[in-house]
């Protein structure tokens, strides 16, 4: 009963500085335009880019981690099912107007419609009606994204999900390739243009708000991209912690004796790949929006290996290890080195050596080496925050209650 | 007939040297059950150091080194990078592997300032003869002589000496050969070692015919060597060599099939299903020994 109160008020706590976050990145997104100081952290600063590819990233992180981390499938399919959200994303999103200038080596697209026209002539195109449409039509696009990539991984997992760690490895990795052959073959162009790349479908521009002018009003670019990965982080979080979570870390422990507890395996196993590959689905969908386009070859094995990286980093089997691995992962590769690619002359007339394009990327790839190396239990271990607080609390307290199963936040 | 003779050349060409690839990670797994990701990666290495040495060292000499390079480069991997882990769950020596397959790309992307490079023509290797009428280089028939003398001489090495009767203790049972006396380090070693000479020895023909190298030009080679390792029944060097030439064939003949079908974007992609199918009706592979799980 104690516990349960207690997991009860750090749920609570969890929620609230989630809230918090994404209040203060709208905040922080529309400081410039609000105190009308054009020098400090203009729209265009890095650090958006950062936040939003790391807000995507980390929900792709984390999706990788229930499966990697709590149920210990170790799978490098996630690429594959990013690329068909992306895909299917862009393909139901872009502008029916857009559509035979995208597709123009096609001569228009196979699928003359898009959900946010249709919305719209339910709501209106301008406007308020525009703005339903628009959020109705983005959020029914990424349900769809995940859906997608949910079912082919039904269908995948069917076979896969028998073999042992490396070749289940070795497998999916397998399967994501296959898929970036097909949606670039050439006869299946009138739908997902070919070797091209999908454009102009709605990003996460389309979500800043302007008056009637056309000036931005209030800049929600970020807040969007956060938003959506937070509910769906929140929706991992309520699974893991469910009667489902406790069976697939059974499962990871010990398959012999999971089953021997009448744990059904493959149909745990079938479960946690396909909710895994629904939320890569998703996040594929943001990453389309985040890079504002939609292009079968970037979504490679060297994807899935960075994910990876970075749940490895922040420790398997920790969801808030996770995000924290995303965010140090991304600000470091594309911000915090970024010096480390400019040739630099110090004052006295001395060439830096070394420090040239490229070098920034050798330097972090060498970090990596060295925690993967050092640091083998990653930034948190399989702990979550809370947990980290609360055992500072407890020591102070002295060890009297034993917890059984820590919450997670 | 002129077109499936040279289809068929060069698909057995190809499979030789995924084959000298895949023996490489077929050993490496036989002993460490580690799928070496960065296998791939020393392969684009000894490219291109064979184009750094070439450049100004004469062929005789360039190319020893680029071999004897490669060895310390697999050897320097394996202590720095794999050694440490001996005793850390599987799938940290996978990522570490991963990671060292990052971190090559990386320096190479640096040293070769992320332009694609060109590998030099060997004088010899890039000659062309004719056979049965289209002319093809001596590369291209070369390895399969190549690829037999080497199987033959590591097969011997395998079971005829004392390293290969030990590296064949250590890949049966790991702990026990390691209370018998047999200094795993030291198998190790030789193991990577000799992958990474074949993996050289696999460069320099792969690269005469496709002159083209770039940071994650080892990749897909990598992968495709590991699916044929995997499809001959992984830890079995005929098995590697045969899942290669099989690999290598279906690939050519994918790509030479009439362009009006649009179906070469497929000829990688044909590669994996091979392996889901092999992996769901045989999971052992062609040659591979059957392993039991204890409970």
């Amino acid at each position: 009963m104690v516990n349960q109160t207690k997991q009860k008020k750090t749920s609570w706590i969890a929620l609230l500085c989630v809230a918090a976050l994404l209040l203060l990145v709208i905040i922080l997104e529309n400081l410039s335009a609000w105190t009308g100081v054009k020098g400090i952290l203009a729209p265009t600063s890095q650090l958006f880019t950062v936040l939003k590819k790391a807000a995507v990233y980390s929900l792709v992180a984390v999706s990788m981690n229930l499966l990697n981390g709590f149920t210990g499938l170790f799978s490098l399919g996630q690429a594959g099912f990013m690329l068909l959200g992306a895909y299917t994303y862009a393909i139901l999103t872009v502008p029916a107007a857009a559509k035979d200038q995208v597709y123009y080596l096609y001569g228009g697209s196979a699928i003359r419609y898009s959900v946010i026209d249709l919305l719209g002539k339910l709501f209106g195109s301008s406007g308020a009606g525009g703005a339903v449409s628009l959020i109705l039509g983005v959020l029914i696009a990424l349900i769809c994204a995940g859906l997608v990539a949910a079912l082919f991984a039904w269908l995948i997992g069917l076979p896969v999900l028998r073999l042992k760690s490396d070749y289940l490895a070795i497998a999916t990795l397998g399967f994501a390739e296959i898929l970036r052959a097909i949606f670039q073959w050439q006869r299946l162009g009138p739908v997902t243009n070919g070797a091209n790349m999908i454009k102009q479908f709605p990003t996460f521009t389309s979500f800043n708000i302007k008056n009637a002018a056309g000036r931005e009003v209030l800049r929600l670019s970020t807040f969007v991209p956060f938003l959506v990965a937070a509910a769906c982080i929140f929706i991992i979080v309520l699974l893991i912690n469910s009667s489902y979570g406790r069976a697939f870390k059974a499962i990871r422990d010990d398959e012999i004796a999971a089953e021997a507890m009448g744990i059904n395996l493959f149909r745990h196993k079938q479960l946690a790949f396909v909710i895994s590959s629904f939320f890569a689905g998703v996040g594929g969908a943001l990453f389309a929006m985040y890079v504002a386009n939609a292009q079968a070859k970037v979504y490679t094995s060297t994807m899935t290996y960075e994910i990876l990286l970075i749940v490895v980093l922040g420790g398997i089997g920790s969801i808030s290890g996770s995000c924290i691995a995303t965010f140090l992962y991304v600000a470091a590769s594309e911000w915090w080195l970024r010096f480390l690619d400019v040739e630099t002359v110090l004052g006295n007339g001395f060439k830096v050596p070394l420090l040239r394009n490229g070098f920034r990327m050798v330097v972090f790839s060498v970090i990596i080496m060295i925690v993967v190396l050092f640091f083998r239990q990653g930034i948190m271990g399989d702990k979550e925050l809370p947990d980290l607080l609360r055992r500072r609390g407890r020591q102070s307290k002295s060890a009297a209650a034993e917890e059984t199963e820590g919450g997670h936040g | 007939m002129e077109y499936a003779v040279s289809i068929l050349l060069s698909g057995i060409s190809l499979g030789g040297q995924f084959a000298l690839i895949a023996i490489g990670y077929t050993m490496v797994y036989g002993i460490l059950r580690l799928i070496n990701f960065a296998h791939g990666d020393v392969f684009m290495v000894a490219g291109l150091m064979g184009i750094y040495l070439s450049a100004s060292l004469p062929f005789y000499i360039s190319l020893p080194l680029v071999i004897v390079v490669t060895v310390l480069l697999g050897f320097v991997i394996e202590r720095v990078a794999y050694a440490p882990l001996r005793s850390a769950p599987r799938m940290s020596v996978m990522i570490s592997a991963i990671g060292v397959s990052y971190l090559l790309q990386n320096v190479a992307t640096y040293v070769t300032g992320g332009q694609p490079m060109t590998y030099p023509e060997l004088p010899l290797l890039y000659d062309t003869v004719k056979v049965a009428g289209t002319p093809t280089k001596w590369a291209v028939l070369l390895t399969p002589v190549l690829v037999v003398i080497l199987v033959l001489a590591l097969t011997t090495l395998i079971n005829r000496t004392k390293i290969g009767m030990a590296m064949r203790a250590v890949s049966k049972d790991f702990e026990i050969s390691r209370l018998m006396g047999i200094k795993i380090n030291s198998v190790i070693s030789v193991t990577f070692i000799i992958g990474s000479a074949l993996a050289a020895i696999g460069s320099m023909l792969f690269f005469t015919n496709y002159q083209g190298i770039y940071p994650t030009v080892g990749a897909m080679p990598g992968l495709k060597a590991f699916v044929a390792a995997v499809f001959g029944g992984i830890g079995s060097i005929p098995g590697a060599v045969i899942g290669a030439l099989i690999i290598g064939i279906a690939e050519t003949i994918i790509k030479g099939l009439p362009s009006a079908w649009d179906v070469s974007v497929f000829s990688d992609a044909f590669t994996f299903a091979l392996l889901i199918v092999v992996l769901v009706f045989k999971p052992t592979g062609l040659f591979g020994e059957k392993a039991t799980d204890k409970v």
